[in-house]
């Protein structure tokens, strides 16, 4: 056999990417939501979940805040809102 | 949710055009799919060694051999009557595809492996600082095409891949975009529905060496369509069976939101001949919508 090999499969979970944020994150309203879906789509993380109307939200432990979101949602619904470091333990 | 096959924790840049198109990539094409990767920054970003993000087999080649590699996995597939049950398919950067890697491609294409080639089209040489590569667009600053006073960036326009690609007969050809991801998803299970080599090329924004916000992605790669620079085709079996219609909108919309064209913004010659690419693109695959 030949390596390196990785045997077991997402590891890259252990590597919490959330801390990389300095400035700003998404912070997800929850108000006018349709449930389109379009955020959990565009994110490059794929670090948004939600099924309902209203109940959609990120794990901040992998954002890296880029805003993408924010962006995409039609309903203006998510926004970008200062980095509290405090919140970082949500 | 089903269980992720592309997980986070990976190391792209915040808003990285390739990632999103990496997880969507697999997504569509289901958890029985064997990758084979090029070297470059998705191989690099996606196995952070000992840790991956991937939930699927997965094999990183060289830089140059992915389509070497994954034409041998689906030859032992196939071997073992496994084949029909497993999907494989072979990806890479631009430069792993157009330039490096055109050979171990042509040979794939040529010998007729049942294997999609995605082709993540960020437009230089990322990984290693932003190098021009055969498909980056003509009078782009890169590093090894700079801007100076005798120089507009990069000399030459897009080498033509899907063009290439049609010229060895293959089940399907298309190309796709961060900008519309939907049409990415659709057009990743049309190419499984078909039997022997596929290739498709998806422009993939990169903020770092494109310079552009992080969370303008999507919105350029969307801009590149809607000018007319990046047109969204399809062939299947040589014949060219989809086109997406656009309402041409000027090139200057996309140019200037990137610091890669910001040279060419201000010069009226310039932007010129960035429209005449886009309005060429335009009258040869009946881009525009007529009202
Ligand atoms: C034979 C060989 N030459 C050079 C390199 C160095 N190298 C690693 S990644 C890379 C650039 C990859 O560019 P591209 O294929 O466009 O992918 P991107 O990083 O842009 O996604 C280069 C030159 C290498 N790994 N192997
Ligand atoms: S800011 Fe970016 S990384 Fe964070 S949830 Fe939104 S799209 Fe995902
Ligand atoms: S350099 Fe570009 S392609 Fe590479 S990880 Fe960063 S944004 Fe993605
Ligand atoms: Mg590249």
């Amino acid at each position: 056999m030949f390596g390196p090999l990785i045997s077991k499969p997402g590891t890259s979970k252990n590597n919490k990417t959330g801390s990389w944020r300095i400035e700003a994150r998404p912070k997800f309203l929850q108000k006018n939501c349709i449930a389109c879906r379009l955020c959990i789509l565009s994110c490059p993380e794929g670090c948004i979940s939600g099924e309902e109307k209203n109940t959609f939200i990120c794990d901040y432990d992998y954002c890296k805040g880029c805003g993408i979101c924010v962006e995409v949602c039609p309903k203006k619904d998510i926004e970008m809102v200062k980095e509290d470091l405090d919140l970082t333990k949500v | 949710m089903s269980k992720p096959l592309f997980f986070p924790g990976h190391t792209a840049c915040a808003g990285c055009g390739q990632s999103l198109a990496a997880r969507l990539v697999i997504e569509a094409a289901g958890p029985n799919t064997i990758v084979v990767n090029n070297t470059g920054c998705l191989e690099v970003f996606s196995t952070y060694y000992p840790l991956t993000a991937w939930g699927v087999p997965f094999v990183h080649s060289l830089f140059e051999n992915a389509a070497a590699v994954a034409s041998g996995v689906e030859a032992a597939l196939t071997y073992l009557g496994k084949k029909d049950k497993v999907n494989v398919i072979a990806q890479g950067g631009d430069g792993g595809t157009a330039d490096i890697g055109l050979q171990a491609l042509s040979g794939m294409w040529e010998r007729g492996h049942d294997v999609l080639y995605v082709c993540y089209d960020n437009e230089a040489y990322m990984n290693t600082g932003v190098q021009r590569s055969g498909l980056t667009p003509f009078n782009s600053d890169t590093t090894t095409s700079p801007v100076g006073t005798q120089s507009m960036g990069n000399l030459r326009p897009k080498k033509p891949m899907p063009e290439i690609a049609v010229a060895h007969a293959i089940s399907y050809v298309a190309t796709a975009s961060v900008g519309f991801l939907q049409d990415l998803q659709r057009k990743i299970k049309k190419a499984f529905s078909l039997k022997g080599p596929k290739y498709i090329q998806v422009h993939a924004p990169c903020p770092l060496g494109w310079r552009h916000e992080p969370r303008q992605t999507i919105e350029v790669g969307r801009l590149a369509v809607e000018t007319g620079l990046y047109p969204l085709i399809e062939y299947e079996f040589g014949k060219l069976t989809g086109v997406r219609k656009i309402q041409p909108k000027p090139v200057e919309e996309y140019l200037r939101l990137q610091g890669r064209f910001r040279h060419l913004l201000n010069n009226p010659q310039a932007i010129k001949q960035i429209q005449e690419i886009a309005d060429n693109n335009i009258d040869r695959y009946g881009l525009k919508i007529q009202l």
